[in-house]
C-alpha cells in the first residue's frame, strides 16, 4: 500500500514515568490480578469463618505483636519510598542510589520479623481449616514480600553498576516503588484478618 | 481530525519538562527513518528486528508473530489429541457394554478430554490469534513485553506435555475436568493423578495471565496514532474485554488448585468438612472462574465475528457503539453467573433464583450483538465465502445452545438433566458453535495473512458442511438421551435400556465431525504448499493488519500508520497516513495515551533472548517437583531466581540500556 508520511515523531522523549509508561501499565496489571488472589483467598476465608459458628474452632488467639510490628515497619516504610519515587522522577542517580539501598534494608527487616510472625499464630496448618487460612493468609502475602525485596535487592545493585545511569532504570525504579505500596497495602487487611478478626469472635 | 491535529502543540504531553531531559546520561540517538527510501528502510529494520537465526536464536525468539505461530500449532495440536480422546469414548459407548475401555481409562479419557479441549485448546487458541493480529491491528511493531510473551508459550507447552506424558505413564487426572472435592482430595485421590491436574492448571493460567497483561498493554499503550477508543477494531475490543476478564477470574481457579494440592500434600483442611474446612468451597471457588472461561473463550470469537462480517457484508458493522457496550457488559455480568453450575447442591431458593435472572440476563447483551451482525448482513452485500459459512454455522448452532442454555438456568429443569447427555449436548452446542465454528471461519479468513497464500475454497466448503452435519449429528441426539436419562461420564450402559442404537448414530456424527478437521488439516497444509498467492489484502477488509504484506515482515510495519477512521483502509485508499520519525538501528516502536492515542514516547522493545525459555524450566520444573514434595518451591527458589535475574539484567543492547 502506499504512504504518505504525514505525522514527524523525533522530537518525543525516549521514556516517560507513572502511567505514561507501559511498565507501568504492566505492574499495575500485575497487582490487579495479585490483588484478585489474595482477594479470593480472604473470600474463602471469610466463607468458612461464617459457615462455622464456633469459628477458630477452640484454637488459641494468635500472638498479634510480630504482625503489628510487621505492620509499622511496612508503614514507616511508605515515607522513604516515597522519597525515593522522587528521586527517581528527577532522575537524580546519588539519591536514588541511597534511596535503593534504604529500601532493601526496610524490606528484608519485616521480613526477619515475620519469621516470628507462624509462630506466634499459634497453631499449625494442619490442625484445622482456620489454622490452614492463616497459614495460606500469611504465606500468600510472604510470598509477595520475598519476591519484591529479592526484585529491589537486584535493581539496588544494577544502580550501582555502569546499567544504572540511564532514564529506563529511573523508570523501573519508580516501578518498584509502586509495587512497593501495593505490598504495603495488601498487607494491612490480611492483618486485620489473621490478627483481629478473631479477637471479635 | 485530521492526521495533522496530531502533531500539534497540545498533543505533547504536560509533564514532559525540557529539564528532565537534560539530567539523563548522554543522549543517545541514531539514524532515523525521516526521509529513507524503502530499500533502505527495510534494510534497516530487517536487520534490527530479525530473529537470531540457529536454534539458539529460534528459542530465543519475542517475536509475537512467531510466537502466536507456535501456539496455533501446538494449540491445534492439542485439539487433535483431545479430539482422538473424544473419538476413543464414543467407540466405546457406540453399543451397549462394549468392553474396549474399562471405567478407569474412560475416567482418564473424558478427564483428559475436557482439561485439553478448556485449558490446553479453547483458550490459549484464541489468546494465540490475539497475539498475532492484536498487534497488526492496531499497528504496532510488536506485543508489549515480547518476553513475557515468550515465556508464556514455554510455560504453556510444559503443561500440556506434563499432562500429555502422565496420560501415557497411566497417570493422567481421572476425576473430571473441575475435579471436585472430596473426590480430588487426599482421601479419595489417592496417587497423583489429581496433582496432575492441579498443577496442570498452574502452568496454563500463569501463562494465560501473562499473555492477558501483555495484551491489555498493547492495547493500551501501543495504538497507533489516532486510534482513538472509537476506532479500535472490535476484535480488538474483544481481545482486550477477554484479557480483563482473564486477569479477575484465573486467579480464583490458580488458588483452587494451590488449596486442593496444599490439602493432598501437606495436610491443610480447608475443602475438609470434618475439620472446619468446606467441600462446597471448592466449588465456589472453582466456578468463579469456571463460568467466566465460557465467556473467555466465546467473546474473542464474537471479536472474530465483528470483523469478518462487515469484509463479507461488504459495509461497517451496524451498531459499532453497541457492539462494544455489549462486549463490556457480558464481560462484567460473566462474573454473576457461577452459581448456576451449583444448582443442584441445594443451594438457598433466593439465591438461586438471583442465578437464574442472572443468567437470563446476559441473554440481552448477546440478543445485541447477534442483531448488530444480522443487520449488518441485512443491509451489506453479502459475498458468502467460506469464513461467512462458518459464521452462518456458528449463528445456528450458538443459537441451539443458547436456548437449551436458558432451559438449564431454571432450577426444577436443571435438577432434573444433572449430570445428564444434555447437559454434554449443551455445552459442546455453545463450546463448538460459540468458539470453534467462529475460529474455522477466522482460520479461513486470516490464513492468508499468515501465510501469504489462499485455503482453497471448493475444498473449505465442503469442509463447512461436513463439519456442519457431522457436529449437529454427533450432538444433537445427545439432547434425547439425556433427556431419557443417560448419564455423563459413564463408561458404558445395558443394552435393555435402548439407547444402543441412537448411541452408535452419535458415533458415527462424532466420526464425520472428526473427519471434517482431517479435511480442514489437508487443506491447510495444501494452502500453505500450494495455495494461490494473496496478496497484502486479499478480501479488501478494512483494518491495519492488510495494511502490511503477507505474511508481515519481522517488524510489521516500516512505518507506523496513521488512524483517521474506524476501517483505516477504506477510509484511505489513495495512500495510507503514516508517521516517520523513529530509529531504525534499534528496535523503536510508538508509545500513545491511552483514551485519544496520541504519540507520546518512542520505546524500546525487548530484544531476543534465551532466558525467557530457561525461566520457564526453572518454573515448569518446580511446578512438577511440587506435587511430589512441598520442598521444591525452596529448591526451586534459586534456579527461578537466577533465570529471572539473567532475563532482566542489562546485556548492552541500546534497548536495555537508554
Ligand atoms: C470431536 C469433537 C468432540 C466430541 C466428539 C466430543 C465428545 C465428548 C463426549 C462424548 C463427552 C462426554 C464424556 C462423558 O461424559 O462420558 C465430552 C465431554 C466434554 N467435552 Fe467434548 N467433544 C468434542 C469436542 C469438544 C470441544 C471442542 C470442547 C471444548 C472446547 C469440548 C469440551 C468438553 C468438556 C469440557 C467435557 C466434559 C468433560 C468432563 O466431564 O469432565 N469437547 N465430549
Ligand atoms: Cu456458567
Amino acid at each position: 500500500m502506499k504512504q504518505r508520511p504525514s505525522l514527524d515523531l523525533s522530537a518525543l522523549p525516549t521514556f516517560g514515568h507513572g502511567p505514561r509508561s507501559p511498565t507501568w501499565w504492566g505492574t499495575l496489571g500485575f497487582m490487579a490480578l495479585e490483588g484478585m488472589g489474595f482477594a479470593i483467598a480472604a473470600g474463602a476465608y471469610l466463607y468458612l469463618a461464617t459457615l462455622w459458628p464456633n469459628w477458630r474452632l477452640s484454637a488459641p488467639q494468635p500472638n498479634h505483636w510480630p504482625g503489628t510490628i510487621v505492620t509499622l515497619l511496612l508503614i514507616v516504610s511508605l515515607v522513604p519510598n516515597h522519597i525515593l519515587h522522587g528521586y527517581a522522577k528527577r532522575c537524580a542517580i546519588g539519591p536514588v542510589r541511597i534511596g535503593m539501598v534504604v529500601m532493601s534494608l526496610l524490606g528484608v527487616a519485616p521480613l526477619v520479623v515475620r519469621w516470628f510472625e507462624f509462630p506466634a499464630l499459634n497453631i499449625y496448618w494442619d490442625t484445622n481449616a482456620y489454622g490452614s487460612m492463616l497459614w495460606v493468609l500469611l504465606g500468600l502475602h510472604t510470598t509477595h514480600l520475598i519476591t519484591d525485596v529479592g526484585d529491589t535487592i537486584v535493581l539496588t545493585v544494577l544502580m550501582f553498576t555502569r546499567h544504572g545511569y540511564s532514564g529506563r532504570r529511573f523508570g523501573d525504579v519508580g516501578d518498584n516503588v509502586f509495587y512497593w505500596d501495593f505490598v504495603v497495602l495488601t498487607w494491612i487487611p490480611i492483618y486485620l484478618l489473621i490478627y483481629w478478626m478473631p479477637r471479635l469472635g | 481530525m485530521s492526521s495533522a491535529d496530531l502533531a500539534s502543540e497540545r498533543d505533547l504531553p504536560p509533564e514532559r519538562e525540557a529539564s528532565v531531559k537534560g539530567d539523563i546520561a548522554p543522549e543517545h540517538d541514531g539514524p532515523r527513518d525521516t526521509g529513507m527510501d524503502d530499500a533502505g528502510l527495510h534494510r534497516w529494520l530487517t536487520r534490527t528486528w530479525r530473529t537470531p537465526p540457529g536454534i539458539i536464536g529460534a528459542l530465543s525468539s519475542v517475536d509475537h508473530k512467531v510466537i502466536a505461530r507456535r501456539y496455533l500449532i501446538t494449540a491445534f495440536v492439542f485439539l487433535c489429541l483431545g479430539g482422538l480422546n473424544a473419538v476413543a469414548m464414543r467407540i466405546q459407548l457406540s453399543g451397549p457394554q462394549r468392553g474396549l475401555i474399562g471405567p478407569d481409562l474412560y475416567n482418564q479419557l473424558f478427564t483428559m478430554h475436557g482439561v485439553t479441549m478448556m485449558f490446553l485448546f479453547a483458550v490459549p487458541i484464541v489468546q494465540a490469534t490475539g497475539i498475532y493480529l492484536v498487534p497488526l491491528m492496531v499497528g504496532t511493531r510488536n506485543i508489549a513485553f515480547p518476553r513475557l510473551n515468550a515465556f508464556s508459550y514455554w510455560i504453556y507447552v510444559s503443561g500440556g506435555i506434563f499432562a500429555w506424558v502422565s496420560f501415557a505413564l497411566n497417570m493422567a487426572p481421572d476425576v473430571g475436568w473441575f475435579a471436585y472435592v472430596p473426590l480430588s482430595g487426599p482421601e479419595f485421590a489417592p496417587g497423583k493423578r489429581a496433582d496432575v491436574w492441579a498443577q496442570m492448571i498452574t502452568y496454563t493460567e500463569v501463562s494465560s495471565l501473562a499473555v492477558a497483561v501483555a495484551t491489555i498493554v498493547t492495547v493500551f499503550k501501543q495504538r497507533a496514532p489516532g486510534m482513538s477508543l472509537d476506532r479500535i477494531p472490535l476484535y480488538v475490543w474483544a481481545m482486550l474485554v477477554t484479557s480483563f476478564v482473564v486477569v479477575f477470574a484465573m486467579p480464583a481457579v490458580m488458588i483452587t488448585s494451590t488449596f486442593l494440592i496444599l490439602d493432598r500434600l501437606v495436610g491443610t483442611h480447608i475443602f475438609n468438612p470434618a475439620e472446619g474446612g468446606d467441600a462446597l468451597l471448592f466449588q465456589h471457588l472453582f466456578w468463579f472462574f469456571g463460568h467466566p472461561e465460557v465467556y473467555i473463550i466465546f467473546l474473542p470469537a464474537t471479536g472474530m465475528i465483528s470483523a469478518i462480517i462487515p469484509v463479507f457484508a461488504r459495509r461497517p458493522v451496524f451498531g459499532h457503539l453497541g457492539l462494544v457496550l455489549s462486549l463490556i457488559a457480558v464481560g462484567f455480568l460473566s462474573f454473576g453467573l457461577w452459581v448456576h453450575h451449583m444448582f443442584a447442591t441445594g443451594l438457598p431458593k433466593l439465591g438461586a433464583s438471583f442465578f437464574t435472572a442472572s443468567s437470563m440476563m446476559i441473554a440481552i447483551p448477546n440478543g445485541v450483538q447477534i442483531f448488530c451482525w444480522l443487520a449488518t448482513l441485512w443491509d451489506g452485500r453479502p459475498v458468502i465465502r467460506t469464513p461467512l459459512l462458518f459464521v452462518f454455522g456458528f449463528f445456528f448452532i450458538f443459537v441451539i445452545g443458547g436456548l437449551t442454555g436458558v432451559m438449564l438456568a431454571s432450577v426444577p429443569l436443571d435438577l432434573q438433566v444433572h449430570d445428564t447427555y444434555f447437559v454434554v449436548a449443551h455445552f459442546h452446542y455453545v463450546l463448538i458453535g460459540g468458539s470453534v465454528f467462529p475460529l474455522l471461519g477466522a482460520a479461513y479468513f486470516w490464513f492468508p495473512k499468515i501465510s501469504g497464500r489462499m485455503m482453497s475454497e471448493r475444498l473449505g466448503r465442503w469442509h463447512f458442511w461436513l463439519a456442519f452435519i457431522g457436529f449437529n449429528a454427533a450432538f444433537f441426539p445427545m439432547h434425547l438421551v439425556g433427556l431419557w436419562g443417560m448419564p455423563r461420564r459413564v463408561y458404558t450402559y445395558p443394552a435393555e435400556l435402548g439407547w444402543g442404537n441412537i448411541n452408535l448414530f452419535i458415533s458415527a456424527g462424532a466420526v464425520v465431525f472428526f473427519l471434517s478437521f482431517v479435511l480442514f488439516t489437508f487443506n491447510l497444509a495444501h494452502g500453505a504448499l500450494k495455495g494461490a498467492l494473496a496478496g497484502d489484502n486479499p478480501w479488501d477488509a478494512g483494518t491495519l493488519e492488510w495494511a502490511t504484506s503477507s505474511p508481515p515482515p519481522s517488524y510489521n510495519f516500516a512505518r507506523i500508520p496513521i488512524v483517521t477512521h474506524g476501517e483505516p483502509l477504506w477510509a484511505e485508499r489513495e495512500a495510507l497516513p503514516v508517521a516517520t520519525g523513529l530509529r531504525v538501528d534499534v528496535r523503536e516502536l510508538l508509545i500513545s495515551t491511552v483514551a485519544e492515542a496520541h504519540p507520546d514516547i518512542r520505546e524500546k522493545s525487548a530484544t531476543p533472548s534465551i532466558w525467557p525459555l530457561l525461566a520457564a524450566i526453572a518454573v515448569g520444573g518446580t511446578f512438577v517437583y511440587s506435587i511430589f514434595t512441598p520442598w521444591a518451591v525452596a529448591w526451586g527458589a534459586a534456579p527461578i531466581a537466577i533465570t529471572l535475574i539473567g532475563w532482566f539484567w542489562p546485556k548492552g543492547d541500546p534497548e536495555d540500556e537508554e
